[in-house]
């Protein structure tokens, strides 16, 4: 790979990322808010969010550290909810030259979010690690000033202000999710019946004296695992 | 007594390792239907189950959680974007609360 090819790749990276770190900057400070009310204080959220850079894996975190809830649910947590990253992962590391060197693979690796991820994939046939570093670099650290941002703010903010803000995650939650399930029908059911479970499972006794944490995991776990075995995805 | 930064540290060495992990194990495609399928519904249901009936209890009134709830699944369903999405949920949260609070 010669000099001058890469320094332009990165540069094309940072101005592809500029509408994605323009959707960190909102969703970030959202994150925020969620942070701020698990008594993180704006350096920890944002020494969360540079080291993470996981908006739901953030957001369970941020949830159960507001329960304090023992350190190893608090990891299975973030791995049930970073699962996506597990698939990203193995799709992209077909996509390394032969002759991209692990350092690179570490650094491409660390960046890996949703988005950054589709638009180094869409971007070259083989993944240019400083494409990836251009297009990584203003938007991770607009995630992590965005949600000490929140937190700082949501200290100020009026509390009309800070209530609306409190769904933005959801709203980005439902992003993901809805325009996948208007595409595919097993989707769309799978997302219904989560819905409905996670409802019965908060409002019923018994199953609601367990940490909003654990609820998840267990029902992510079964309904995953029978929809896998009913609905069988193929690889391609 | 539980400590933050050990709470971040955990965060952030199972993120990584949910990136690393499969990035220098799995060199060749993995095969098993079953693991392959899991994977796939995995994020669906989790982020389904992480939204409700959690957003109907975020902000100040349950009535406003619940129609974002709503507006958020239409928004979404017609505009599949991030921002335009978040902001249509944060709005109808604004406005409901404005008016019965």
């Amino acid at each position: 790979m010669d000099k001058n090819h890469n320094k332009s790749q990165f540069k094309e990276g940072m101005i592809d990322s500029i509408p994605i770190a323009l959707g960190y900057l909102t969703v970030a400070f959202a994150l925020g808010i969620v942070a701020r009310n698990a008594d993180l204080t704006s350096f920890q959220g944002f020494l969360a969010s540079i080291l993470c850079v996981s908006s739901s894996g953030e957001y369970a975190g941020f949830m159960l550290i507001k329960e304090k809830a023992p350190y190893i649910e608090i990891a299975i947590m973030t791995l049930i909810a970073n699962a996506r990253y597990i698939l990203m992962s193995i799709t992209i590391s077909q996509r390394f030259h032969e002759k991209t060197s692990f350092l690179h693979k570490l650094g491409v690796g660390f960046f890996l979010t949703d988005e950054i991820f589709a638009i180094s994939f869409v971007k070259n046939r083989y993944i240019n690690p400083y494409y990836t570093y251009g297009a990584s670099l203003i938007s991770v650290l607009c995630w992590a000033f965005a949600t000490s941002a929140g937190i700082i703010a949501g200290n100020i903010l009026p509390s009309s202000i800070v209530s609306a803000f409190s769904v933005a995650l959801y709203g980005m939650f439902l992003a993901i999710v809805i325009p996948a399930a208007k595409k595919d029908k097993v989707i769309l059911g799978v997302v219904f019946i989560s819905y409905l479970s996670s409802y019965i499972t908060d409002t019923v006794p018994f199953f609601n004296n367990l940490s909003d944490g654990m609820r998840i995991i267990i029902l992510t776990i079964i309904i995953s695992s029978i929809c896998s075995i009913i609905f069988p995805r193929k690889v391609d | 007594m539980k400590n933050i930064y050990i709470y971040i540290m955990i965060m952030f060495l199972v993120t990584l390792m949910t990136r690393y992990v499969p990035l220098f194990l799995f060199r060749k495609k993995i095969k098993n239907t079953f693991f392959n399928s899991f994977l796939f519904y995995v994020p669906y249901v989790t982020l389904s189950v992480m939204t409700f009936p959690a957003i109907v209890k975020a902000p100040e009134l349950k009535i406003a959680g619940l129609i974002s709830f709503i507006v958020g699944i239409v928004t979404s369903y017609f505009k599949d974007n991030l921002i335009i999405v978040s902001f249509s949920t944060c709005l109808t949260v604004f406005i409901i609360e404005k008016f019965l609070i």
